[in-house]
Protein backbone atom coordinates (compact mmCIF):
# COMPACT_ATOMS: atom_id res chain seq x y z
CA UNK A 1 0.00 0.00 0.00
CA UNK A 2 2.76 2.42 1.00
CA UNK A 3 4.62 1.33 -2.12
CA UNK A 4 1.63 2.15 -4.26
CA UNK A 5 1.36 5.61 -2.71
CA UNK A 6 5.02 6.29 -3.41
CA UNK A 7 4.50 5.26 -7.05
CA UNK A 8 1.47 7.53 -7.25
CA UNK A 9 3.44 10.45 -5.82
CA UNK A 10 6.20 9.88 -8.37
CA UNK A 11 3.69 9.72 -11.21
CA UNK A 12 2.17 13.01 -10.06
CA UNK A 13 5.69 14.47 -10.00
CA UNK A 14 6.00 13.54 -13.68
CA UNK A 15 2.48 14.25 -14.93
CA UNK A 16 2.04 17.55 -13.04
CA UNK A 17 5.01 19.35 -14.61
CA UNK A 18 4.17 17.67 -17.93
CA UNK A 19 0.67 19.14 -17.91
CA UNK A 20 2.08 22.54 -16.96
CA UNK A 21 4.57 22.22 -19.81
CA UNK A 22 1.78 21.34 -22.24
CA UNK A 23 -0.31 24.33 -21.12
CA UNK A 24 2.54 26.79 -21.45
CA UNK A 25 3.80 25.16 -24.63
CA UNK A 26 0.52 26.15 -26.27
CA UNK A 27 1.09 29.68 -24.97
CA UNK A 28 4.69 29.63 -26.23
CA UNK A 29 3.46 28.39 -29.59
CA UNK A 30 1.05 31.25 -30.08
CA UNK A 31 3.49 33.82 -28.75
CA UNK A 32 6.55 32.61 -30.70
CA UNK A 33 4.70 32.15 -33.98
CA UNK A 34 3.12 35.54 -33.33
CA UNK A 35 6.50 37.22 -33.03
CA UNK A 36 7.83 35.31 -36.04
CA UNK A 37 4.95 36.76 -38.06
CA UNK A 38 5.39 40.25 -36.53
CA UNK A 39 2.26 39.97 -34.38
CA UNK A 40 1.98 40.19 -30.62
CA UNK A 41 0.20 36.92 -29.90
CA UNK A 42 -2.11 36.58 -26.89
CA UNK A 43 -1.57 39.49 -24.48
CA UNK A 44 -4.91 40.20 -22.81
CA UNK A 45 -5.37 37.62 -20.01
CA UNK A 46 -3.06 38.46 -17.15
CA UNK A 47 0.33 40.17 -17.48
CA UNK A 48 1.61 39.68 -21.05
CA UNK A 49 -1.04 37.03 -21.60
CA UNK A 50 0.39 34.56 -19.07
CA UNK A 51 -3.12 33.60 -17.97
CA UNK A 52 -4.15 32.55 -21.48
CA UNK A 53 -3.67 28.75 -21.15
CA UNK A 54 -5.69 28.70 -17.91
CA UNK A 55 -8.44 30.78 -19.49
CA UNK A 56 -8.50 28.38 -22.46
CA UNK A 57 -8.74 25.36 -20.17
CA UNK A 58 -11.62 26.89 -18.18
CA UNK A 59 -13.43 27.85 -21.37
CA UNK A 60 -13.13 24.33 -22.80
CA UNK A 61 -14.34 22.88 -19.51
CA UNK A 62 -17.65 24.76 -19.77
CA UNK A 63 -18.29 23.99 -23.44
CA UNK A 64 -20.88 21.48 -24.54
CA UNK A 65 -19.61 18.09 -25.70
CA UNK A 66 -21.59 17.38 -28.83
CA UNK A 67 -22.02 13.71 -29.68
CA UNK A 68 -23.30 13.53 -33.26
CA UNK A 69 -26.57 11.63 -33.65
CA UNK A 70 -25.28 9.15 -36.23
CA UNK A 71 -22.01 8.43 -34.48
CA UNK A 72 -21.09 5.28 -32.57
CA UNK A 73 -21.21 7.12 -29.29
CA UNK A 74 -19.15 4.77 -27.13
CA UNK A 75 -16.33 4.54 -29.64
CA UNK A 76 -16.65 8.27 -30.15
CA UNK A 77 -15.98 8.92 -26.47
CA UNK A 78 -13.38 6.15 -26.23
CA UNK A 79 -11.18 7.66 -28.96
CA UNK A 80 -9.76 10.60 -26.92
CA UNK A 81 -8.89 8.19 -24.11
CA UNK A 82 -7.12 5.88 -26.58
CA UNK A 83 -5.12 8.81 -27.75
CA UNK A 84 -4.05 10.32 -24.41
CA UNK A 85 -3.41 7.15 -22.37
CA UNK A 86 -0.40 5.98 -24.44
CA UNK A 87 1.02 9.48 -24.81
CA UNK A 88 1.10 9.85 -21.03
CA UNK A 89 2.00 6.26 -20.13
CA UNK A 90 5.08 6.39 -22.36
CA UNK A 91 6.61 8.79 -19.83
CA UNK A 92 6.86 5.97 -17.28
CA UNK A 93 10.23 4.86 -18.63
CA UNK A 94 11.72 8.23 -19.63
CA UNK A 95 14.83 8.87 -17.50
CA UNK A 96 15.36 12.44 -16.31
CA UNK A 97 18.82 11.76 -14.93
CA UNK A 98 21.06 8.87 -13.94
CA UNK A 99 18.67 6.82 -11.80
CA UNK A 100 16.00 9.50 -11.95
CA UNK A 101 13.38 7.30 -13.60
CA UNK A 102 10.04 5.84 -12.55
CA UNK A 103 10.49 2.38 -14.07
CA UNK A 104 14.03 1.39 -15.00
CA UNK A 105 13.19 -1.53 -17.29
CA UNK A 106 15.52 -3.13 -19.79
CA UNK A 107 13.12 -2.90 -22.70
CA UNK A 108 12.27 0.77 -22.20
CA UNK A 109 12.82 1.79 -25.82
CA UNK A 110 10.66 -1.10 -27.01
CA UNK A 111 7.97 -0.03 -24.55
CA UNK A 112 8.01 3.54 -25.88
CA UNK A 113 7.87 2.34 -29.48
CA UNK A 114 4.93 0.09 -28.62
CA UNK A 115 2.97 2.80 -26.84
CA UNK A 116 3.53 5.54 -29.38
CA UNK A 117 2.34 3.10 -32.06
CA UNK A 118 -0.87 2.58 -30.10
CA UNK A 119 -1.69 6.27 -30.55
CA UNK A 120 -2.83 5.62 -34.11
CA UNK A 121 -5.89 3.75 -32.81
CA UNK A 122 -7.14 6.98 -31.25
CA UNK A 123 -6.95 8.66 -34.64
CA UNK A 124 -8.64 5.91 -36.62
CA UNK A 125 -11.38 5.26 -34.02
CA UNK A 126 -12.12 8.99 -33.76
CA UNK A 127 -12.37 9.42 -37.50
CA UNK A 128 -14.50 6.37 -38.09
CA UNK A 129 -16.89 6.64 -35.16
CA UNK A 130 -17.83 10.27 -35.81
CA UNK A 131 -19.53 9.22 -39.07
CA UNK A 132 -18.63 12.46 -40.80
CA UNK A 133 -16.93 12.68 -44.19
CA UNK A 134 -14.31 15.15 -43.09
CA UNK A 135 -13.23 13.22 -40.05
CA UNK A 136 -13.21 9.96 -42.01
CA UNK A 137 -10.93 11.39 -44.70
CA UNK A 138 -8.77 13.06 -42.07
CA UNK A 139 -8.41 9.81 -40.16
CA UNK A 140 -7.42 7.88 -43.29
CA UNK A 141 -4.80 10.46 -44.13
CA UNK A 142 -3.36 10.72 -40.63
CA UNK A 143 -3.29 7.00 -40.04
CA UNK A 144 -1.51 6.26 -43.34
CA UNK A 145 0.97 9.04 -42.67
CA UNK A 146 1.65 7.96 -39.09
CA UNK A 147 2.26 4.31 -39.98
CA UNK A 148 4.45 5.27 -42.96
CA UNK A 149 6.75 7.38 -40.81
CA UNK A 150 6.69 4.85 -38.01
CA UNK A 151 8.78 2.53 -40.19
CA UNK A 152 11.48 5.12 -40.82
CA UNK A 153 11.39 5.94 -37.10
CA UNK A 154 11.81 2.29 -36.14
CA UNK A 155 14.76 1.83 -38.49
CA UNK A 156 16.41 4.95 -37.05
CA UNK A 157 15.99 3.49 -33.55
CA UNK A 158 17.65 0.24 -34.68
CA UNK A 159 20.71 2.33 -35.57
CA UNK A 160 20.80 3.76 -32.04
CA UNK A 161 20.51 0.24 -30.63
CA UNK A 162 23.44 -1.01 -32.70
CA UNK A 163 25.54 1.93 -31.51
CA UNK A 164 24.59 1.65 -27.84
CA UNK A 165 24.11 -2.12 -27.57
CA UNK A 166 21.17 -1.71 -25.19
CA UNK A 167 17.41 -1.14 -25.20
CA UNK A 168 17.55 0.65 -21.85
CA UNK A 169 17.29 4.43 -22.25
CA UNK A 170 19.58 5.06 -19.28
CA UNK A 171 22.29 2.86 -20.75
CA UNK A 172 21.88 4.51 -24.16
CA UNK A 173 22.56 7.89 -22.54
CA UNK A 174 25.50 6.52 -20.54
CA UNK A 175 26.98 5.10 -23.75
CA UNK A 176 27.17 8.68 -25.07
CA UNK A 177 29.32 9.93 -22.20
CA UNK A 178 32.63 11.63 -22.87
CA UNK A 179 31.92 14.93 -24.57
CA UNK A 180 29.82 16.41 -27.32
CA UNK A 181 31.57 14.47 -30.13
CA UNK A 182 30.47 11.19 -28.54
CA UNK A 183 26.80 12.09 -28.81
CA UNK A 184 25.07 9.99 -31.43
CA UNK A 185 23.94 12.86 -33.60
CA UNK A 186 27.42 12.91 -35.17
CA UNK A 187 27.97 9.24 -36.08
CA UNK A 188 24.25 8.75 -36.71
CA UNK A 189 23.56 12.12 -38.35
CA UNK A 190 21.26 10.78 -41.12
CA UNK A 191 19.36 8.68 -38.58
CA UNK A 192 18.97 11.68 -36.28
CA UNK A 193 17.50 13.78 -39.11
CA UNK A 194 15.19 10.95 -40.16
CA UNK A 195 14.09 10.39 -36.58
CA UNK A 196 13.39 14.03 -35.88
CA UNK A 197 11.50 14.67 -39.12
CA UNK A 198 9.54 11.43 -38.63
CA UNK A 199 8.73 12.65 -35.13
CA UNK A 200 7.26 15.82 -36.62
CA UNK A 201 5.24 13.76 -39.09
CA UNK A 202 4.14 11.27 -36.41
CA UNK A 203 2.62 14.03 -34.31
CA UNK A 204 0.83 15.42 -37.39
CA UNK A 205 2.54 18.77 -37.04
CA UNK A 206 3.30 21.36 -39.72
CA UNK A 207 4.66 21.01 -42.38
CA UNK A 208 3.12 17.50 -42.36
CA UNK A 209 -0.28 18.52 -41.01
CA UNK A 210 -2.42 17.57 -44.03
CA UNK A 211 -4.70 15.78 -41.58
CA UNK A 212 -5.92 19.16 -40.44
CA UNK A 213 -5.32 21.08 -43.63
CA UNK A 214 -7.85 23.77 -42.71
CA UNK A 215 -8.64 24.67 -46.28
CA UNK A 216 -9.43 21.08 -47.30
CA UNK A 217 -10.83 18.93 -44.51
CA UNK A 218 -11.30 21.43 -41.67
CA UNK A 219 -9.74 19.87 -38.55
CA UNK A 220 -9.25 16.32 -39.79
CA UNK A 221 -10.14 13.37 -37.61
CA UNK A 222 -11.29 15.44 -34.61
CA UNK A 223 -13.60 17.82 -36.47
CA UNK A 224 -16.70 16.58 -34.60
CA UNK A 225 -15.16 16.93 -31.14
CA UNK A 226 -15.81 19.88 -28.90
CA UNK A 227 -15.20 20.96 -25.33
CA UNK A 228 -13.20 18.65 -23.09
CA UNK A 229 -13.28 15.79 -25.61
CA UNK A 230 -11.35 18.00 -27.99
CA UNK A 231 -9.08 19.21 -25.18
CA UNK A 232 -8.02 15.63 -24.47
CA UNK A 233 -6.87 15.18 -28.10
CA UNK A 234 -5.07 18.47 -27.81
CA UNK A 235 -3.29 17.41 -24.61
CA UNK A 236 -2.26 14.14 -26.24
CA UNK A 237 -0.81 15.89 -29.28
CA UNK A 238 1.28 18.28 -27.20
CA UNK A 239 2.39 15.60 -24.74
CA UNK A 240 3.59 13.66 -27.79
CA UNK A 241 5.53 16.65 -29.09
CA UNK A 242 7.30 17.01 -25.76
CA UNK A 243 7.95 13.25 -25.69
CA UNK A 244 9.53 13.29 -29.16
CA UNK A 245 11.72 16.26 -28.19
CA UNK A 246 12.77 14.47 -25.02
CA UNK A 247 13.58 11.27 -26.91
CA UNK A 248 15.66 13.13 -29.49
CA UNK A 249 17.71 14.69 -26.68
CA UNK A 250 18.10 11.33 -24.94
CA UNK A 251 18.90 9.21 -27.98
CA UNK A 252 21.01 11.57 -30.05
CA UNK A 253 22.11 14.48 -27.85
CA UNK A 254 23.56 12.82 -24.79
CA UNK A 255 20.53 13.25 -22.51
CA UNK A 256 21.68 14.74 -19.23
CA UNK A 257 25.38 14.82 -20.20
CA UNK A 258 26.92 18.27 -20.20
CA UNK A 259 27.93 19.59 -23.64
CA UNK A 260 31.18 20.90 -22.11
CA UNK A 261 32.42 17.50 -20.95
CA UNK A 262 36.12 17.10 -21.69
CA UNK A 263 36.63 20.73 -22.73
CA UNK A 264 39.29 22.32 -20.55
CA UNK A 265 38.05 25.24 -18.42
CA UNK A 266 34.42 25.15 -19.54
CA UNK A 267 33.90 21.74 -17.92
CA UNK A 268 34.69 23.01 -14.41
CA UNK A 269 33.03 26.36 -15.09
CA UNK A 270 29.71 24.65 -15.81
CA UNK A 271 30.33 21.66 -13.51
CA UNK A 272 27.70 22.83 -11.00
CA UNK A 273 24.81 22.63 -13.51
CA UNK A 274 22.68 19.55 -12.74
CA UNK A 275 22.15 17.03 -15.53
CA UNK A 276 18.39 17.57 -15.47
CA UNK A 277 18.92 21.18 -16.56
CA UNK A 278 20.96 20.11 -19.60
CA UNK A 279 18.28 17.60 -20.54
CA UNK A 280 15.53 20.19 -20.24
CA UNK A 281 17.52 22.78 -22.20
CA UNK A 282 18.00 20.29 -25.05
CA UNK A 283 14.34 19.25 -24.92
CA UNK A 284 13.19 22.88 -24.97
CA UNK A 285 15.34 23.53 -27.99
CA UNK A 286 13.70 20.72 -29.95
CA UNK A 287 10.26 21.84 -28.80
CA UNK A 288 11.14 25.28 -30.11
CA UNK A 289 12.14 23.84 -33.49
CA UNK A 290 8.68 22.29 -33.77
CA UNK A 291 7.25 25.83 -33.62
CA UNK A 292 9.98 27.20 -35.84
CA UNK A 293 9.15 24.61 -38.53
CA UNK A 294 5.48 25.51 -38.32
CA UNK A 295 6.17 29.22 -38.75
CA UNK A 296 8.63 28.67 -41.60
CA UNK A 297 7.45 25.96 -43.98
CA UNK A 298 4.36 25.74 -46.15
CA UNK A 299 2.35 22.53 -45.92
CA UNK A 300 3.52 19.52 -47.92
CA UNK A 301 1.21 17.93 -50.43
CA UNK A 302 0.03 14.45 -49.47
CA UNK A 303 1.86 12.64 -52.27
CA UNK A 304 5.04 14.51 -51.30
CA UNK A 305 4.69 13.35 -47.70
CA UNK A 306 4.30 9.72 -48.72
CA UNK A 307 7.19 9.97 -51.17
CA UNK A 308 9.46 11.40 -48.47
CA UNK A 309 8.50 8.70 -45.99
CA UNK A 310 8.74 5.66 -48.26
CA UNK A 311 11.17 6.58 -51.01
CA UNK A 312 13.67 8.77 -49.18
CA UNK A 313 13.71 7.91 -45.48
CA UNK A 314 13.51 4.12 -45.69
CA UNK A 315 16.40 3.72 -48.21
CA UNK A 316 18.51 6.25 -46.29
CA UNK A 317 17.99 4.47 -42.98
CA UNK A 318 18.67 0.98 -44.41
CA UNK A 319 21.97 2.19 -45.92
CA UNK A 320 23.01 3.91 -42.72
CA UNK A 321 22.14 0.83 -40.64
CA UNK A 322 24.69 -1.12 -42.68
CA UNK A 323 27.26 1.66 -42.27
CA UNK A 324 26.78 1.67 -38.50
CA UNK A 325 26.84 -2.13 -38.40
CA UNK A 326 30.19 -2.25 -40.23
CA UNK A 327 31.60 0.45 -37.93
CA UNK A 328 30.50 -1.34 -34.75
CA UNK A 329 31.50 -4.87 -35.75
CA UNK A 330 34.75 -3.73 -37.37
CA UNK A 331 35.62 -1.43 -34.42
CA UNK A 332 36.27 1.44 -36.81
CA UNK A 333 37.61 4.76 -35.49
CA UNK A 334 36.86 7.49 -34.62
CA UNK A 335 33.77 6.39 -32.63
CA UNK A 336 34.13 2.67 -32.21
CA UNK A 337 37.92 2.31 -32.40
CA UNK B 1 12.67 -7.66 -11.86
CA UNK B 2 8.98 -7.88 -12.60
CA UNK B 3 8.01 -5.36 -9.91
CA UNK B 4 9.70 -2.73 -12.10
CA UNK B 5 6.62 -3.07 -14.27
CA UNK B 6 4.15 -2.18 -11.50
CA UNK B 7 4.74 1.61 -11.88
CA UNK B 8 4.05 1.22 -15.61
CA UNK B 9 0.74 -0.46 -14.95
CA UNK B 10 -0.21 2.32 -12.53
CA UNK B 11 0.91 4.93 -15.03
CA UNK B 12 -1.27 3.43 -17.77
CA UNK B 13 -4.22 3.54 -15.36
CA UNK B 14 -3.47 7.21 -14.63
CA UNK B 15 -3.25 7.89 -18.36
CA UNK B 16 -6.70 6.38 -18.89
CA UNK B 17 -8.02 8.41 -15.95
CA UNK B 18 -6.60 11.54 -17.58
CA UNK B 19 -8.72 10.77 -20.62
CA UNK B 20 -11.91 9.74 -18.81
CA UNK B 21 -11.80 12.40 -16.07
CA UNK B 22 -11.86 15.57 -18.20
CA UNK B 23 -14.55 14.19 -20.54
CA UNK B 24 -16.67 13.30 -17.54
CA UNK B 25 -16.08 16.76 -16.06
CA UNK B 26 -16.99 18.31 -19.40
CA UNK B 27 -20.32 16.46 -19.42
CA UNK B 28 -21.10 17.69 -15.90
CA UNK B 29 -19.96 21.29 -16.27
CA UNK B 30 -20.98 21.96 -19.86
CA UNK B 31 -24.49 22.76 -21.05
CA UNK B 32 -26.78 20.21 -22.76
CA UNK B 33 -28.96 21.72 -25.43
CA UNK B 34 -28.99 19.27 -28.32
CA UNK B 35 -31.00 19.87 -31.47
CA UNK B 36 -31.19 18.09 -34.80
CA UNK B 37 -28.96 20.59 -36.58
CA UNK B 38 -26.28 20.50 -33.93
CA UNK B 39 -26.17 16.72 -33.86
CA UNK B 40 -25.89 16.29 -37.61
CA UNK B 41 -22.40 15.66 -39.00
CA UNK B 42 -20.45 18.72 -40.06
CA UNK B 43 -20.71 19.40 -43.77
CA UNK B 44 -20.08 22.89 -45.09
CA UNK B 45 -23.49 24.51 -44.89
CA UNK B 46 -25.77 21.94 -46.51
CA UNK B 47 -27.58 18.86 -45.23
CA UNK B 48 -25.45 15.74 -45.03
CA UNK B 49 -25.93 13.48 -48.04
CA UNK B 50 -24.85 9.88 -48.66
CA UNK B 51 -23.29 7.66 -46.07
CA UNK B 52 -19.97 8.90 -44.76
CA UNK B 53 -18.68 5.32 -44.43
CA UNK B 54 -17.83 5.41 -48.09
CA UNK B 55 -15.40 3.37 -50.15
CA UNK B 56 -11.86 4.65 -49.78
CA UNK B 57 -8.78 4.50 -51.95
CA UNK B 58 -7.18 1.06 -52.08
CA UNK B 59 -3.77 2.66 -51.55
CA UNK B 60 -4.54 3.24 -47.89
CA UNK B 61 -5.07 -0.50 -47.60
CA UNK B 62 -1.80 -1.12 -49.39
CA UNK B 63 0.03 1.20 -47.00
CA UNK B 64 -1.41 -0.72 -44.06
CA UNK B 65 -0.18 -4.06 -45.47
CA UNK B 66 3.29 -2.70 -46.25
CA UNK B 67 3.42 -1.23 -42.77
CA UNK B 68 2.82 -4.63 -41.19
CA UNK B 69 5.63 -6.17 -43.27
CA UNK B 70 8.16 -3.50 -42.45
CA UNK B 71 7.19 -3.19 -38.82
CA UNK B 72 7.65 -6.92 -38.38
CA UNK B 73 11.04 -6.50 -39.98
CA UNK B 74 11.94 -3.88 -37.38
CA UNK B 75 10.75 -6.18 -34.62
CA UNK B 76 13.20 -8.80 -35.96
CA UNK B 77 16.01 -6.24 -36.13
CA UNK B 78 15.66 -5.07 -32.53
CA UNK B 79 17.15 -8.07 -30.71
CA UNK B 80 19.82 -8.44 -33.38
CA UNK B 81 20.85 -4.79 -33.02
CA UNK B 82 21.30 -5.06 -29.25
CA UNK B 83 23.82 -7.93 -29.44
CA UNK B 84 25.44 -7.15 -32.78
CA UNK B 85 28.72 -6.25 -31.09
CA UNK B 86 29.04 -9.78 -29.69
CA UNK B 87 27.77 -11.54 -32.81
CA UNK B 88 30.61 -10.24 -34.96
CA UNK B 89 30.80 -10.57 -38.74
CA UNK B 90 28.73 -13.76 -38.94
CA UNK B 91 25.76 -12.01 -37.33
CA UNK B 92 26.27 -8.98 -39.52
CA UNK B 93 26.26 -10.94 -42.80
CA UNK B 94 23.29 -13.02 -41.71
CA UNK B 95 21.29 -9.84 -41.29
CA UNK B 96 22.60 -8.43 -44.59
CA UNK B 97 21.06 -11.46 -46.33
CA UNK B 98 17.82 -10.90 -44.43
CA UNK B 99 17.77 -7.19 -45.26
CA UNK B 100 18.68 -8.03 -48.87
CA UNK B 101 15.53 -10.11 -49.26
CA UNK B 102 13.53 -7.24 -47.76
CA UNK B 103 15.13 -4.76 -50.14
CA UNK B 104 14.27 -6.96 -53.14
CA UNK B 105 10.64 -6.87 -52.02
CA UNK B 106 10.89 -3.13 -51.50
CA UNK B 107 12.26 -2.59 -55.01
CA UNK B 108 9.49 -4.79 -56.41
CA UNK B 109 6.72 -2.79 -54.76
CA UNK B 110 8.42 0.45 -55.79
CA UNK B 111 8.54 -0.66 -59.46
CA UNK B 112 4.96 -1.93 -59.22
CA UNK B 113 3.91 1.58 -58.25
CA UNK B 114 2.56 0.71 -54.82
CA UNK B 115 4.25 3.81 -53.41
CA UNK B 116 2.86 6.25 -56.00
CA UNK B 117 0.36 8.88 -54.91
CA UNK B 118 -0.56 11.33 -57.60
Amino acid sequence: MIELLIILAKIILIVGPLMGAVAYFTYAERKIIGYMQVRLGPNRVGPKGWGQPIADAVKLMFKEIVVPAQSNRYLFLLAPVLSIAPSLAAWAVVPFGDGLVLADIDASLLYILALTSTGVYGIIVAGWSANSKYSFLGAMRSAAQVVAYEIAMGFALVGVLIAAGSLNLREIVLAQQGGIWHWYFLPLLPLFLVYYISGVAETNRAPFDVAEGESEIVAGFHVEYGGMAFAVFFLAEYANIILVSMLVSLLFFGGWNSPFEGIWGLETLFGWVPGLVWLLVKTSFFMFTFLWLRATFPRYRYDQIMRLGWKVFIPVTIVWLLVVGVAVVGDLPPWWG
Amino acid sequence: MLDNYLPILVFIAIGIAFGVGPIFAGFILGPHRPDAEKLSPYECGFEAFEDSRMAFDVRYYLVAILFILFDLEIAFLFPWAVVLDQLGWFGFWAMVVFLGILVIGFIYEWKKGALEWE
